[in-house]
């Protein structure tokens, strides 16, 4: 999977979560809970999400690491050991 | 023969719009079943029935709005209720577990619900399914119907708080309690469990809340005319906030025989279907009490309001580490501030501190929850 579709992937996931989200004004590396005024049960739905579409059951001790867009397809890129292709 | 009529979801309710029968004129239907879906302001709501029996006839049809207590369908009573020896027990009719919402996307679709995989709790089918299905996102409410849907849903809340506000005396008190025992068990507990099982300390405080109202059965009650009478369950009226705007509170039913794990997925249940849709009557009308977690919301402590004719609201502020003085020593300890409103009719400040007291016990020893 290559870090493209692994971005897709994580706002399919948010998009399951909170089906009003605009990808356009999503801010990169901004907690998506502050963002997007998500609670413990939207954070933890979107965590179900990314185990059932991209299969990484990200563990607790974890959740800091994913808390903004950047940073959750880096942690995932690094779970599903990708290389970026980067030019 | 029984009417069975439009319900009263609510003391500001007058009208609700029919929007799907579930059952037809000669199906039988059991005490508690579901019967039809209503759209009324606080989101469509799916109606169960309290008479057993055989459906006579149908009154309204789908797509009608009518006044609370019009009569929708004759039901012949009793006829199921007496098993006989010979007859094979009627089949149960096969229904679709699917939201509303995505029921009535697939209708307009024209996708047979039974062809799609639910993804929801319970493997219900949601609107994501039945649009992945079609391959992208299917079409919004329309914003003018989600507009006019607030608007409503705002004045129900109005009249609700208004009515609180000015017939409820309320006394407040608060408590925080040390909740490292609780999130250090939780923190084990969910190591080896899928994030589909994972446990929030939302649902440990529900519990909590539950175990002590059994004890403190004052505050689990109803104010009738001139006194509050005692409730024989403990429904947790759950403060769920709507994403565009505007809270419901439906109830979880009987929390305090639970296990935490039923707890959880019960509080994952309510708060989909509040959000897609498909609460049914009973949990909007049944609530002995009222739990709000507004520490979600990053506030430090919550002086709720009572929902009439409930006679008391408990709070969960935020999940904060505080420095806490234990045997002698300043440690940095999770803390949580649980504030309790309770009506000064029903109950004094004496009580209500007794109740505080035993959650913050309860929360100490989590694992026997």
């Amino acid at each position: 999977m290559t870090r493209e579709e692994i971005h897709a992937g994580v706002l399919e996931c948010l998009e399951s979560v909170v089906p009003e989200l605009d990808p356009k004004s999503l801010e990169e590396s901004v907690p998506f809970r502050e963002q997007l005024d998500m609670d413990s049960m939207d954070a933890l739905n979107f965590v179900v999400a990314l185990d059932e579409r991209l299969g990484v059951a990200v563990a607790e001790s974890d959740y800091s690491k994913i808390a903004t867009l950047e940073s959750c397809v880096d942690y995932l890129v690094a779970a599903l050991a990708v290389t970026e292709k980067r030019p | 023969m029984a009417e069975f009529r439009m319900p009263s979801l609510g003391a500001d309710m007058v009208s609700g719009r029919l929007v799907e029968w579930f059952k037809q004129p000669g199906d039988t239907v059991a005490r508690g079943d579901l019967i039809a879906e209503v759209d009324t302001d606080k989101g469509a709501i799916e109606i169960e029935v309290w008479t057993s029996g055989i459906v006579e006839r149908l009154l309204v049809e789908p797509g009608t709005k009518v006044p609370v207590g019009t009569v929708l369908a004759i039901i012949r009573e009793g006829v199921v209720t007496e098993p006989t020896a010979t007859a094979p027990p009627p089949a149960p009719a096969v229904r679709i577990r699917a939201s509303p919402l995505a029921r009535k996307l697939a209708a307009e679709l024209g996708v047979d619900l039974a062809s799609v995989k639910g993804s929801g709790p319970g493997g219900e089918v949601v609107r994501q399914d039945v649009e992945a299905l079609r391959g992208g996102a299917g079409p919004r409410q329309p914003p003018a119907e989600a507009e006019e849907r607030s608007v409503r849903l705002r004045r129900a809340i109005a009249a609700a708080m208004v009515r609180s506000k000015r017939e409820i005396p309320h006394y407040y008190l608060a408590t925080t309690v040390d909740v490292g025992p609780v999130m250090e068990w939780l923190r084990v507990a969910n190591l080896s469990r899928p994030p589909a099982e994972r446990l929030l300390p939302s649902a440990v405080f529900l519990k909590a809340v539950g175990l002590a109202l059994r004890e403190f059965p004052d505050l689990n009650a109803w104010w009738e005319g001139d006194r509050a009478v005692r409730r024989p369950d403990v429904h947790i009226g759950v403060a769920i906030s709507i994403r565009n705007g505007g809270l419901v509170t439906p109830a979880l039913h009987r929390v305090d025989r639970r296990t935490l794990a039923e707890v959880m997925h019960g509080l994952q249940d309510l708060v989909a279907r509040a959000r897609e849709g498909g609460l049914r009557s009973s949990e909007l009308t049944d609530a002995t009490v009222t739990v709000t977690n507004l520490g979600e919301r990053g506030v430090d402590a919550v002086t709720p309001v009572i929902y009439p004719p409930q006679v008391a609201i408990v709070g969960f502020g935020r999940i904060v580490e505080r420095p806490w003085v234990v045997q002698g020593k300043v440690l940095v300890r999770p803390v949580v501030t649980a504030t309790l409103a309770a009506d000064h009719r029903a109950s004094d400040g004496h009580l209500g501190g007794l109740f505080l007291a035993r959650i913050e016990r309860l929360l100490e020893e989590p694992e026997k929850l």
